[in-house]
């Protein structure tokens, strides 16, 4: 029993990890319709920059700053932000495709830096991150997982709610003029290189505290966390749930990776052995005919945006607003 | 002879070796309804985009209000007093017909990312103003009762009047109309009419892309024509109606669809 519950614990905790990257990319693409093809990129540097900046000092390698964990976790998203902020400066011209592949190119790079750099990364094997916060006073096991996976989910609900805020303000009205129609959005006095930037920045920021929470729970990160696959993942989730909807990122998230965990339990139970070894090619393929399959049977999602309408603006406004 | 508002000095843009709008040079006179003719391809767009900045010119400037706005992008045109409506309508499509009006407001507090939290009770009040009078403009181009509606899913003449709309929340002196009654029903093209007389008696300027020679004539003055790029009649309506020139070259010629 405590171990089925164990496993959820588990599966609940890094489901709302992957939320908050969707939650991000929604913010990109649902909101703003940048198309972010690199997301792993910025979920690495969240990942990579926590663990270097909290973790201790380590033979040969640069980084152990032991910062406390408030500090690397903030750390962590900032480097994620620093990233966001280069990459969207130097493709702030460039147009939808554009940036999609030159922010898969990022991410590329980045797998291969970190694979490479020992001096910073710890390159193939890794690097080791630190004890786990308050893990001493909670003590190990089942307790400490629910506690930590209660955290994730506070962080997800604070997410969540600062996104909904936004996109419910006159910046995420913004936002969706820029993706509507930019030269519109212009020639009404606003600057879309701007919001464009703004919005690439804060998605990545949030990316990357996905990143630095994912890094944190599993106290080690490898190239291996950083393959394109978490890309190709977390926009099935936001597809699937449905882009421009917190609701249905959230939602997404965790209906994926449900079917993920599961389709890679199946596989490994009843495919046959010689099978086993493609395992993941195969989840890998799934995930490909979820995302084609949504777009031409439903490309909303299964929660879509909601029109901003003078009855549910105005409520709110006027309510809190005397 | 009353003041200039906008003039442009040699404007010439290319694509490729062909000359889209060759040497223009014009005066737009403040509080005039101008009508600007010409036959398809002659390049109107074109200037218009050269004016409001979304085209950058190969030779010449622009001037409003007596200063020089050559190379300014069409943000910081807007914020100066110039606004637009496109050709083919540009509503933001999956926003609200109120969204798309409220958007328009330019410096409003809550458009950054900080705003929304930091400043929250200066943002409320700010919104509400703003939606009292997006509400104000919506009723004024007779949109008030699509307020809820999806932005794409309304007709291509009320995405007209909405466009209107937008640019009207930001108080322009200047307001370039591209072909505003263009595929439009008659009821909502005098809508229209009014709504740009009213705003004229108020004190907007209009510059007015029309196909429509009847529209031209009974609400434009003065009138300018280009053709292939180039200036090849400004004046009076009257003077227009008795150009054989024109006529000839353009009010004779079948009237493009
Ligand atoms: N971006 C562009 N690239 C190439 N040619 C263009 C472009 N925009 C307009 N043109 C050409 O310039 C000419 C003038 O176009 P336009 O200004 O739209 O004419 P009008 O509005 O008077 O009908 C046309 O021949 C058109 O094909
Ligand atoms: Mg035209």
């Amino acid at each position: 029993m405590i171990g089925v519950l164990s496993y959820l614990v588990f599966f609940a905790t890094t489901a709302s990890i992957l939320a908050i990257a969707v939650l991000g990319l929604n913010l990109q693409w649902g909101n703003t319709g940048l198309f972010n093809g690199g997301v792993v990129a910025f979920f690495g540097a969240g990942a990579y920059g926590t663990l270097i900046l909290g973790g201790p000092p380590q033979e040969g390698m640069v980084g152990g700053f032991a910062l406390t964990y408030p500090m690397a976790l903030l750390g962590g998203m900032a480097v994620a932000g620093v990233m966001a902020w280069i990459v969207g400066l130097l493709t702030l011209r460039l147009r939808h495709d554009y940036l999609a592949i030159a922010t898969f190119g990022v991410a590329v790079a980045f797998e291969n830096l970190m694979r490479n750099a020992e001096w910073l990364a710890g390159g193939a094997k890794g690097v080791r991150g630190f004890e786990r916060p308050f893990r001493e006073a909670i003590g190990d096991g089942f307790l400490y997982n629910l506690v930590f996976f209660v955290a994730v989910l506070l962080i997800l609900i604070a997410t969540y709610v600062f996104l909904e805020r936004l996109v419910a303000s006159p910046f995420g009205r913004l936002l969706r003029a820029i993706r509507e129609d930019e030269e519109a959005a212009q020639s009404l006095g606003k600057s879309p290189s701007r919001v464009r930037l703004t919005a690439f920045v804060t998605g990545s920021v949030i990316m990357g505290l996905a990143g630095g929470l994912y890094g944190t729970f599993y106290a080690f990160v490898s190239p291996q966390d950083v393959l394109p696959t978490l890309t190709f993942q977390v926009w099935a989730m936001l597809i699937v749930g449905g882009a421009g909807n917190n609701r249905g990122a959230v939602f997404g998230a965790f209906l994926i990776w449900g079917a993920w965990t599961i389709s890679g339990w199946a596989l490994s139970r009843f495919a046959p052995v010689e099978a086993q070894l493609y395992t993941g090619s195969v989840q890998f393929i799934l995930i490909g005919a979820v995302i084609v399959g949504m777009l031409v049977w439903r490309p909303q999602g299964l929660l879509p945006e909601r029109l901003i309408v003078s009855q549910q603006g105005s409520n709110p406004v006027n309510k809190r607003g005397e | 002879m009353s003041e200039v508002i906008l003039s442009t000095n040699g404007l010439t843009k290319s694509f490729g070796a062909f000359k889209a709008v060759d040497g223009v040079s014009l005066e737009i006179q403040t509080g005039s309804i101008t009508g600007l003719i010409g036959p398809n391809g002659a390049g109107k767009s074109t200037l218009f985009n050269l004016l409001t900045g979304v085209l950058k010119p190969d030779e010449g400037g622009v001037t409003l209000n007596g200063q020089d706005v050559s190379g300014l992008s069409s943000d910081k045109l807007f914020a100066c007093g110039l606004g637009r409506t496109f050709q083919i309508p540009r509503p933001f499509a999956r926003m609200s017909v109120l969204e798309n009006v409220m958007l328009a407001p330019i410096g409003q507090i809550g458009e950054t990312v900080a705003g929304p939290f930091l400043k929250r009770a200066r943002m409320r009040s700010e919104e509400m103003h703003i939606r009292e009078r997006a509400l104000e403009v919506l009723d004024f181009v007779t949109l008030a009762p699509l307020a809820d509606h999806p932005a794409g899913k309304i007709s291509g003449g009320q995405m007209k009047l909405l466009e209107l709309a937008r640019v009207l929340m930001g108080n322009p002196a200047v307001i370039l109309l591209d072909e505003p009654a263009a595929g439009v029903n008659p009821v909502l093209t005098e809508t229209l009419i009014s709504k740009i007389e009213e705003l004229n008696r108020r004190g907007t300027t209009f510059l007015i892309i029309e196909h429509d020679m009847d529209f031209v004539m009974r609400h434009c003055d003065p009138v300018i024509a280009l053709a292939e790029g180039k200036v090849v009649f400004q004046g009076t309506s009257e003077e227009a109606l008795a150009n054989p020139v024109l006529l000839d070259a353009y009010l004779g010629a079948t009237v493009d669809d």
